[in-house]
């Protein structure tokens, strides 16, 4: 019989680290770039490979650089693509043959997956927008969800320290829904975005500068964006915040940072006094079984992997799972509500074409703007994402017109090269409210390749969301003739609610391992540090108690920061 | 990989240097880059999937469905019949689409012309097309033609306007280095003129 310990390498040989970090996207980054800016030494274990941007990043490529023209060897954009595209920055991920998931019969969820040193920093669209006073209190303002233990006004400090360290441009608008940051100047807007802007005006709706991670300026020794608007694939400069360049890779030169990466954690262990002694972890390169010591412990994993380690991590005494006596990790997961729609905009027909890269994504949004409008039929808000210009061509690029046109030959030909550029397109984001039908939990049947046990998925959207999409629909279309245009598809849908995104698909899921001041309906306390084990810390958007209409990555950063700035005070005060 | 596309590569990556934002290791990795790919596509293109007749009548359906126009290459010449080939040959599924699209269309050219597609006149493959290309066509008979035919159309309108060609006819001015993002004020004043917000003199 083989001994447990023989199978084990556990590293009782190597150093202990002060603090060992699980994840490296928004939030394990800041919590290394602060913890070991405060002299603190930290291991940072990671489930995907080390980054190297120069080789990783396909930033400045064609199509036409690649005989199979970004379709993928295996035709994957034809058939169906389980990653996040040729082009994308590396090692995201929809489906994982080696990491599956399950949905409970009735639900449906899509649980996105990236796995390499960044996370999804290394792609994600830099909308960088600060929660407003009421995200933080929306049971006080309008009697549901949840309040959170903290207010904007606790978080606004970090906010800054966030914003003048990873650089965000915007504009300051003294508006409620969206409150101001430390800005760069806003970019040019591109010539639609002018339309626009116009169209919203006539309505009465804001749209201004978006709020973006992207540098307009140079600043802390990163070059500012040189706009070649591909901004998702990664950027080799470092123009645009991504933690693994502007976080991780300099906290690495201290010296007071290990990366551990194919690390895959699988298991908190806890001592007889409760606390967390060690991350269990399988190496998947070797899958040899590892551990490594800690002091204390910063789980950071994404949301649904945050809640998912925590839940297997059972022992005597907490046979729910780790920092659960509440019962809520899993609980309260959210997604943001998405819905889309086009426009052909005749006035772009013919214009002098031109380079219209920019950074990616639209140089204008829409926050919202009915936050006092008391008889909706909808509680909460969204905002709106705009695109459109002359994007590079892509396989898949004209798949629409193709669909719509027909045909073949010198009249598609025509119809193809007369509508590029004419197409603008809005996506709104909104704030679901969560509900006790949507969680994760484990699935007590299926592991994954590592011997995990996996989550299984429950998720459902409710009236208010469903309305909200409606109500998308509704201002899209009113922009969409403003400015002369003509909706594509269905103007009078039936019930436009059906068109919501799929839980998931918009990849802000959030509120698995929430924070409160009650212990008995949250496991964390206001600086997410769990109520029942005190040297563990989560510092993903797990804690978030709402999913605001304002992308979460901004405020996983600050949260993460607050939380390692308290994190370095109690080690110094010796209370951890 | 053709010596415009290499090109093209290399001003790129000059242009991020030159703009102090590419390192010369990067820099190097894709000039390095541009010279394998060129390497690797020396020589005529030998088809992996189709055979000799198949491969034949891909590269014609690439023309018709786009067709050169004076001297600038159409779908075949852009390389959709090497794309295509490519493609199937790394995934089943797509090949079961073309071989069975491909034998349905001979067999339906054999049916009205008593030839294969390849062998028929132009305005018989012409007459065929236009049976396929359009849904409200649809029949029990010409079901799985129309079905191909939408994936024919869409691959070759993929290799078409992802060539040099095609980025060319479409006037795509992108991917270049740029100090300070600028929109010309002829384009903005072209589409305000033209929309219901005028210009104001």
């Amino acid at each position: 019989m083989v001994h447990l310990t023989d199978m084990l390498q556990v590293m009782r040989g190597s150093p202990a680290y002060d603090v060992v970090i699980i994840g490296s996207g928004a939030g394990g980054g800041t919590a290394a770039h602060v913890l070991t800016r405060q002299g603190v030494k930290v291991a940072l274990i990671e489930a995907g490979p080390m980054l190297n941007p120069a080789r990783d990043y396909k930033e400045h490529k064609t199509p036409a650089d690649y005989p199979h023209r970004g379709a993928g060897d295996h035709a994957e954009s034809y058939l169906g693509r389980k990653d996040f595209g040729f082009f994308g920055a590396p090692n995201g991920y929809w489906e994982m043959d080696d990491e599956p998931y399950t949905v409970a019969e009735g639900s449906e969820f899509r649980w996105f997956r990236s796995r390499i040193v960044g996370g999804r920093t290394n792609h994600y669209g830099r909308i960088s927008l600060r929660f407003a006073d009421y995200d933080f209190k929306p049971r006080a303002f309008d009697g549901l969800g949840f309040d959170w233990p903290i207010t904007y006004d606790d978080v606004a400090p970090y906010y800054d320290k966030v914003e003048d360290f990873i650089g965000i441009c915007g504009s300051r608008e003294g508006l409620r829904t969206a409150p101001d940051g430390r800005f760069l100047p806003p970019p040019a807007l591109r010539v639609h975005e002018h339309l626009v802007q116009k169209s919203c005006a006539q309505l009465k709706i804001p749209c201004i500068p978006s709020r973006m991670a992207i540098l307009t300026k140079p600043l802390n020794g990163r070059p500012a964006c040189h706009y070649c608007g591909e901004c998702g694939r990664g950027c080799m400069t470092a123009s645009n915040y991504s933690s693994s360049q502007v976080q991780i890779f300099p906290a690495m030169k201290t010296g007071r940072l290990t990366v551990i990466p194919n690390a895959m954690a699988r298991e908190l262990i806890t001592g007889g006094d409760g606390t967390v002694k060690a991350v269990s972890y399988i190496d998947k390169t070797t899958r040899q079984e590892k551990q490594i010591r800690c002091r204390v412990v910063v789980v950071a994993a994404s949301a649904c992997e945050s809640a998912r380690l925590l839940l297997n991590s059972k022992a005597p005494g907490h046979a729910n799972g780790l920092a659960n006596s509440s019962g809520v990790v899993g609980r309260y997961l959210t997604d943001t509500v998405g819905y889309g729609l086009s426009g052909y905009i005749p006035a772009l027909a013919g214009m002098p074409k031109h380079d219209t890269d920019g950074y990616a994504g639209g140089h204008v949004y829409v926050p919202w703007w009915q936050l006092d409008k008391k008889n909706k039929e909808f509680p909460r808000g969204y905002h709106i994402e705009v695109g459109g210009g002359y994007g590079m061509p892509m396989v898949g690029s004209f798949n629409s017109i193709c669909r719509s046109h027909e045909g073949y030959g010198a009249g598609l030909k025509k119809a193809i090269l007369d509508g590029y550029g004419c197409t603008v397109g809005f996506a709104g984001r909104g704030e679901m409210i969560p509900n006790e039908q949507s969680y994760c939990e484990i699935d007590p049947t299926v592991v994954d390749r590592w011997g995990i046990p996996v989550l299984r998925f429950h998720f459902q959207w409710s009236e208010y969301e469903r309305k909200q999409v409606g109500h998308m629909h509704e201002t899209f279309a009113s922009i969409i003739e403003g400015m002369g245009g003509r909706v594509l598809g269905n103007r009078k849908p039936e019930d436009p609610g059906a068109a919501i995104s799929t839980p998931g698909a918009i990849i802000h899921e959030l509120g698995t391992v929430r924070m409160g001041s009650d212990t008995k309906t949250s496991a964390l306390n206001q600086y997410s540090q769990a109520h029942d084990v005190k040297n563990l810390f989560v510092a993903d958007a797990a804690p978030f108690v709402s999913n605001p209409d304002k992308n979460p990555t901004l405020t996983i950063c600050a949260l993460s920061w607050r939380t390692s700035d308290y994190i370095a005070e109690e080690m110094r005060k010796g209370n951890l | 990989m053709s010596d415009i596309q290499r090109r093209d590569i290399l001003r790129s990556a000059a242009i991020a240097t030159a703009l102090g934002q590419l390192t010369p290791a990067s820099a190097q990795h894709v000039h390095q880059q541009a010279g394998e790919a060129k390497q690797a596509n020396a020589g005529r293109y030998q088809p992996k999937l189709f055979n000799e007749q198949d491969y034949k009548t891909v590269t014609r359906l690439a023309d018709l469905i786009m067709p050169p126009e004076g001297a600038a290459p159409g779908g075949a010449a852009a390389g959709a019949p090497e794309f295509i080939d490519l493609l199937c040959s790394g995934a089943d599924r797509l090949a079961q689409t073309w071989l069975g699209g491909l034998a349905w269309l001979n067999s339906a050219s054999l049916k009205r012309y008593e030839t294969s597609f390849l062998e028929a006149r132009p305005e018989q493959q012409t007459a065929l097309l236009d049976l396929i290309a359009y849904r409200k066509n649809e029949t029990p008979e010409l079901a799985p033609g129309i079905r191909f035919f939408d994936w024919a159309r869409r691959m070759v309108v993929d290799a078409y306007f992802t060539s040099p060609a095609g980025v060319k006819a479409i006037g795509f001015q992108g991917n270049v280095g740029m100090q300070t993002f600028q929109v010309p004020v002829e384009a903005i004043n072209y589409a305000l003129e033209r929309s219901p917000f005028q210009r104001k003199p």
